[in-house]
């Protein structure tokens, strides 16, 4: 045995894009070594480790040999532990302790613990697709990962332990096929609307907002029940198809925070990052680049709590993806893609000290301070927002109140209500124009307002059953405009 | 003429000077001062002095014990403007929707019946007094503590362009412009103000507001004040409600200002709303109420409640301020 090579298959992801990775093992005589070439990161580097110790104690033989591993592409980094596997094959098989050719039929992708089990890395589902689409049918990966490649049109040979991947190389046995280890725990369901005492004008804005898909600004002083009405939005939005559900899901396995046991995203999501994220944590980043907050909320709800609270800067990088619903940046090694249509729900208080609109409490703001609360957002991001509702404080007396309708029942009607979106916007009545009209001229209307008004006023009709839409959907919609405490 | 020397040497030496200082200062600046060169350079910027022995230079103001050199003109229309029955619409920055809603209203109904809206520019009840007199497509003035060309507050710059540019309004200013807005200006400003009118509405005011040294002015030039009563439970009000005390006219409609001149309300239809708007209007008139406290009131839904409230807004007969809505007429 002079030279040997063998070669093992798996995926790289750029952002959610897997690009084919040739992981080539190379054995020489000479004294015995083991090297990595071909961009590979910190993380994949110290696979070095993990494989030797994972071969080892699945009894198998480490070949004493100048070991050179190339991760081909070169020019293509590499980044994470999902590396692991392919390398170890590949090594196996340049050894003959495996038959080459089977190997490189498969795609392989996952991390090796010390003792040679197999563990689950984020992104399989991107791998798995990756595998189908060059027509490589199998993919061996963590048992664990099955549930989540198996949302692929791809064979899953799911192995617990390298040598059960190298039984079923050798041929000599299937592995197990995987059983959920503790059962399905119940999924939490999303917060009921039920809970909310009142809030009449709240919760219309939040029908609205859930059936025509428009962003909300919830404003009003501390203590009105502001957040928990946003986080009552995911509950009365539609549950999302197969193809969207797919999509999300993509999402959240490269950022690893799939459940494992239950992978497929069915529900709109719901990601509420509090206000010291970074830049990067909100639209995404990093080397690899992974996908941030706004993409994990892709298809479902970004709640933004005290939005004036939020770095400027991250505020206003989610206007691109506010604006074309996607967020892409830019990498030496090239350019990640992140879809981010997601709903916008901000909530801020009318001032800094939190006083105004609170007949408890006065407000103790300069003018000068609520000017530069004001500046923290900017124009183009509050124009953003479709609805805008100030929540004033209740008084005592009305809080004495009988719960509302409960989620199940607002959600047969935003159902129906985008339904008949998707056919087109109804058209507006002679009266409804004009009312528009007059509102663009007596109450300072920029044009985006107006488009903005028109918009809200279509899902009031169709939320209505209306067929066209009247003066009084063009009046309601005039309420949720924004009030001068914040654009002015 | 010396006027000019003197509010360019005011300006120059960053002091209030209304009569001819005796220092060699003075005389030095005045041989010095090529007046035909600043004119020509006020010129080329659109704005015009009235000096104090130009005959139309507003009488009411001559009278006042230390009235300034000249005025400085912004806007296309003309001088004798500031001579016409004026009255001054003045109080707090920081006002209450109630305080703006009333100073909006008294400044359409005044302007609309002929008076001129004299006032100061700032945020607050200011600003809602002259935007009052333009919505009425009336006369107003605003009278700035600093250089006339400077925008300040500058959030209302657009509508300093707006009074000067329509024709029926002037921003005026005794500083040269480029003068910078200082805190001991503001009170001369007020001298003014209540200086051009015959009448001085104090809208509201806190305790120790320069709203109440515009009243004072005015008092102490014998020229009437009134006050509009507020909460008296309100810091906001505090100041104006003691003018009250002290003997001042309570305002509660237009007409008591209008009466003051002899002239009479020119009151537009009212506005005709709908049904369910006018019931919410009703109850927005007992007391500023939430859309939801509307709604359990009323017993419309949400979606109504919006919309009838949206409607009295674009009617200009309830005003909206941190979620609550208030009417903003004197009911009936």
């Amino acid at each position: 045995m002079a030279c040997v090579l063998a070669r093992a298959v798996t995926y790289a992801l750029i952002g959610l894009e897997p690009r084919r990775v040739e992981v080539e093992a190379h054995l020489q005589l000479g004294v015995p070594s083991f090297a990595i070439v071909g961009l590979a990161d910190r993380a994949c580097q110290e696979a070095k480790e993990r494989v030797r110790s994972g071969v080892t104690s699945a009894e198998l033989e480490w070949p004493l040999r100048r070991i050179t591993v190339n991760l081909a592409p070169a020019e293509l980094k590499k980044i994470g532990s999902g590396f692991d596997l392919p390398i170890a094959l590949a090594i196996l098989a340049a050894s003959r302790q495996i038959p080459p050719e089977r190997v490189s039929e498969h795609a392989a992708f996952g991390e090796l613990a010390l003792d040679g089990r197999v563990r689950p890395v984020g992104g399989v589902l991107a791998v798995a697709e990756g595998a189908y689409r060059e027509g490589l049918g199998r993919l061996v990966c963590a048992a664990e990962s099955t549930p989540e490649a198996e949302l692929a049109p791809v064979e899953v040979v799911p192995v617990e332990h390298l040598a059960v991947a190298v039984a079923y190389f050798r041929g000599e046995r299937d592995p197990p096929p995987y059983v959920a280890r503790n059962g399905l725990p119940p999924a939490l369901p999303a917060p009921d609307l039920a809970d909310v005492l009142g809030q009449q004008r709240a919760r219309r804005a939040l029908e609205l907002a859930a059936a025509g898909g428009h962003n909300l600004l919830l404003a009003g002083p501390p203590g009105t029940g502001k957040t928990m009405l946003g986080r009552r939005l995911p509950g009365i939005l539609p549950p999302l198809g197969r193809e969207e559900a797919i999509e999300v899901t993509r999402i959240h396995s490269v950022a690893g925070v799939l459940h494992p046991e239950r992978p497929l995203v069915a529900a709109p999501p719901f990601r509420a990052p509090h206000h010291s994220a970074s830049v990067a944590a909100i639209v995404g980043g990093g080397p690899g680049p992974r996908p941030g907050e706004a993409s994990l909320a892709h298809r479902g709800v970004l709640l933004l709590d005290e939005l004036p609270e939020f770095q400027r800067s991250a505020l206003e990088a989610l206007r691109q993806p506010l604006e074309d619903g996607t967020i892409s940046i830019a990498r030496a090694g090239g350019r990640a893609l992140f879809p981010a249509r997601f709903q916008l729900v901000g909530t801020m208080n009318l001032c800094p000290c939190g006083g105004r609109g609170d007949p408890a409490a006065e407000c103790s703001c300069s003018s000068q301070r609520l000017a530069s609360f004001r500046d923290k957002l900017s124009r183009a991001l509050v124009d953003r927002f479709d609805l805008v509702v100030t929540v004033p404080r209740p008084r005592a007396h009305e809080l004495e109140e009988e719960r509302g309708e409960p989620s199940g029942a607002v959600l047969p009607r935003v159902v129906a209500a985008r339904e008949r979106l998707a056919e087109g916007a109804p058209r507006r009545v002679s009266a409804a124009e004009d009312l528009l009209a007059r509102a663009v001229e007596r109450m300072p209307l920029s044009a985006r307002g107006r488009a903005r008004v028109a918009r809200v006023a279509a899902t009031a009709a169709v939320l209505a059953q209306s067929e066209q839409v009247e003066a009084e959907h063009v009046a309601e919609a005039l309420a949720y405009r924004t009030p001068r405490e914040i654009a002015a | 003429m010396t006027e000019l020397a003197l509010a360019a040497f005011a300006a120059a030496s960053d002091s209030h000077v209304v009569t001819r200082p005796r220092g060699g200062r003075f005389a030095r600046f005045a041989a010095a001062f090529d007046e035909r060169c600043y004119r020509g350079d006020l010129d080329r910027r659109g704005i015009r002095f009235l000096a104090r022995s130009d005959p139309a230079y507003p009488p009411l103001l001559a009278a006042i014990h230390d009235p300034p050199a000249g005025l400085f003109l912004r806007g296309v229309a003309d001088s004798p403007l500031l001579a016409r029955p004026a009255v001054a619409i003045v109080g707090a920055r920081a006002c209450s929707a109630y305080g703006g809603g009333v100073a909006r209203m008294l400044g359409r109904e005044l302007a609309a019946a002929g008076l001129l809206v004299v006032s100061g520019l700032a945020r607050g009840v200011d600003g809602e007094a002259h935007r009052g007199a333009l919505d009425a497509g009336g006369s107003t003035v605003a009278v700035l503590g600093c250089g006339v060309d400077r925008d300040y507050p500058a959030a209302h710059a657009r509508l300093a362009a707006e009074i000067a540019g329509n024709g029926r309004g002037l921003v005026v200013s005794e500083y040269a412009p480029g003068v910078v807005p200082a805190p001991w200006r503001f009170p001369a400003r007020n001298r003014i103000v209540a200086g051009l009118a015959a009448v001085t509405v104090v809208v509201e005011a806190r305790e120790g507001s320069g709203a109440l040294i515009t009243a004072d002015f005015a008092l102490e030039e014998g020229r009437e004040v009134l006050a509009v009563p507020g909460e008296i439970t309100s810091t906001l009000s505090a100041g104006s409600n003691g003018l009250l005390r002290l003997g001042a006219t309570p305002l509660t409609r237009a007409e008591d200002v209008l009466e003051l001149f002899g002239l009479e309300a020119v009151r537009p239809e009212p506005a005709s709303v709908g049904p369910a708007a006018q019931v919410v209007l009703e109850r927005v008139q007992e007391e500023p109420r939430g859309a939801d406290a509307i709604g359990r009131a009323t017993g419309l839904g949400a979606g109504g409640v919006a919309a009838a409230l949206a409607e009295l807004e674009l009617a200009g007969l309830v005003a909206e301020d941190a979620g609550v809505y208030s009417g903003v007429m004197p009911p009936g």
